[in-house]
């Protein structure tokens, strides 16, 4: 039975049916509803609803109790999300399994409390230091922020590695019906026989991420690097509306690409054949799917809630094939679909930009 | 033939990194005790900090979490928050938890977390070389106050005084290891603070304070004398907050 639901209310519970006991955060609109549902059902759950500090503490509580071999989460937005950038280095390094949900805002600075996308690159290009990538997964609608809640938990135990669900403003506060529990299907999962939780039995773990020397650091880098090979290979994932017949096509992800299926009936109604490529991951990006596409399409336009950020990895794939354009609002507006039909035919069928 | 010392089980065989007439030896020595005696070497997760002490998990034969610059308390927030049964420490030393990490030392104590910090003071950022700490007397020479420190770069941070006025931290004491006489005071500090932790009282702080030999550019006899003379006069010492019955703590 379908239920209408908050999407942040609706992450936090998914993070409950997937076993999360823990969450550890600090409240920051437009994300708070997630420690909020957390503060009032974790309890219920058998688990803690943990008001952190501060986001550099938070990140830091989840590192602890990730490495403890916990299932553990945090929800921020943007501006928290840079407070985490140190931890979430750390948390790779270190390979400790978690969640962090990033419900953007306008920035930079303090910015603005409206929807944006313009984390792209400190989510999909490493915001932390180091050469890193955490998975990061954007869903587009409340039900699939549910069911890529929980299987975000699974990846972080299979890869050992933080997973963060990238999140616009408007999705973490629009309400739709949803049901759980959903498409979820529990996967096995490896034994956290490497977690720092008491050595009864067993030798002891010691869960850090630094080396003495520097071939030992090189050795770690060159092992996160196959790992990351591993996601790249695996877990592309992307959503394509439209595309079969297509001779064009946009780009994006969560609200902006439901803006922009919009725009794709407008220009469909007027004869033009355009669909859309939704990339689901942005991290790993769905480069192989988007380049099957590449010999049929004429022309690629990337919307985005930022300056462009996401265009840049789309150019990466075309790679000067077709022209690719872009379109994006800033500072937490949404474009209009009759905006995204002007800036198409602008660029693309007037040939008003070049790949 | 009689054994009057052995090894702590509490410690792993590996030979310390620390420098000559470093106290980091007698501080681990005595924590590794402590876990053997009460038993519970399998049942505690330290916290490792950035310093000196960053790579005492080769040491301690406890499972050990890294944490970054200033977050031990609030990894091992997060480790007990996960696993209640377990006894959670954090190593740390001045610049780690004074400076860096202070809120998260503050919080922590605030919140009451059952976790206990080890706050090992020696008044510098030893592992960077000998650098200015929030514990750096005033007048003394480091790295980063080439002329010794005056007022303009603030005064030294007494944290565990600061400490004893919050009211979630259970146990607060100030020892100091420059003596056999104080060593076994520091050990049974130590000891306190850990079964206020098994009791489930609260937050439970040990400052220690250390020498540093290599960077204040003197003997480690030398050394040991310049904590009584220097460092003995200006941090309160003592057990400066002991547990109620029913937890929380008074002064």
């Amino acid at each position: 039975m379908a239920i209408l639901m908050k999407g942040n209310e609706a992450i936090a519970e998914a993070a409950i049916q997937a076993g999360c006991r823990l969450f550890c955060g600090y409240p920051i609109t437009p994300s708070t509803e997630i420690p909020e549902y957390m503060a009032k059902k974790m309890k219920k759950a058998g688990g803690t609803y943990l008001q952190a500090e501060s986001e550099v503490a938070a990140i830091y509580m989840v590192y602890g109790a990730g490495a403890a071999g916990a299932r553990v989460m945090s929800g921020t937005s943007s501006p928290g999300f840079s407070l985490m950038q140190e931890g979430l280095s750390y948390l790779f390094a270190a390979e400790i399994p978690c969640v962090i949900a990033d419900v953007m805002r306008g920035g930079p600075g303090l910015g603005g409390l409206g929807p944006t996308q313009a984390d792209y690159f400190q989510l999909t290009k490493g915001g932390g230091h180091g050469d890193y990538h955490p998975i990061v997964l954007a869903p587009a609608t409340v039900q699939e922020m549910i069911d890529l809640t929980k299987e975000a938990f699974d990846l972080a135990d299979i890869y050992r590695n933080p997973v963060i669900l990238a999140v616009d403003g408007i999705l973490g506060q629009m309400m739709e019906p949803v049901e759980f529990p959903g498409k979820y299907e529990a996967k096995v999962l490896p034994a956290k026989t490497w977690a720092a939780d008491g050595c009864e039995g067993r030798p002891k773990n010691n869960v850090i991420s630094y080396y003495l020397s520097s071939e030992a650091g090189e050795a770690d880098n060159l092992r996160w690097g196959k790992k990351m090979a591993q996601m790249q290979a695996a877990e592309q994932r992307f959503a394509e509306l439209s595309l079969d017949d297509a001779e064009y096509a946009f780009v994006a992800f969560g609200t902006s690409s439901r803006i922009t299926e919009t725009a794709i009936d407008m220009l469909r109604s007027e004869g033009v054949k355009v669909g859309l490529f939704r990339p689901i991951s942005l991290w790993p990006f769905p480069a192989d799917g988007l380049l099957k596409r590449v010999p049929q399409i004429k022309g690629w336009m990337s919307i985005e809630l930022s300056a462009g950020q996401m265009v840049q990895d789309v150019r990466l794939v075309v790679n000067g094939r077709a022209p690719v354009g872009f379109y994006g609002r800033q500072g937490g507006m949404t474009p209009e679909p009759e905006e995204i039909v002007a800036a198409f035919k602008t660029q693309i069928l007037k040939g008003g930009v070049r790949g | 033939m009689k054994t009057v010392f052995a090894k702590t089980t509490g410690l792993t065989d590996r030979v310390f990194h620390y420098c000559p007439g470093c106290t980091h030896g007698i501080i681990h020595r005595l924590i590794g005790e402590i876990l053997e005696e009460m038993e519970i070497i399998g049942q505690t997760v330290g916290v490792a900090p950035v310093g000196c002490a960053g790579f005492c998990e080769n040491y301690f034969a406890c499972d050990i979490i890294g944490a970054a610059h200033g977050r031990a308390v609030a990894a091992a927030t997060g480790a007990k928050r996960a696993r209640p049964d377990r006894i959670v420490f954090t190593y740390q030393g001045d610049g780690d938890g004074a400076s860096i990490g202070l809120a998260e030392t503050i919080s922590a104590a605030a919140r009451g977390e059952k976790l206990t910090s080890i706050f090992v003071n020696n008044a510098i950022y030893g592992m960077t070389g000998g650098q200015m700490a929030p514990t750096t007397l005033l007048g003394m020479k480091t790295a980063t106050s080439p002329y010794g420190r005056d007022e303009s770069m603030g005064y030294p941070l007494d944290l565990p005084k600061l400490l004893a006025q919050v009211k979630g931290a259970a146990y607060v004491a100030s020892v100091s290891v420059d003596s056999p006489q104080a060593v076994r005071e520091a050990k049974k500090a130590l000891k306190k603070a850990f079964q206020v932790q098994v009791d489930g009282l609260g937050y439970s702080f040990v400052s220690i304070l250390s020498t540093c030999p290599t960077n204040w550019g003197v003997t480690p006899v030398e050394a040991l004398e310049w904590v009584r003379d220097k460092m003995k006069p200006y941090f309160t010492l003592g057990e400066l907050k002991v547990p109620t019955v029913e937890g929380g703590g008074k002064e």
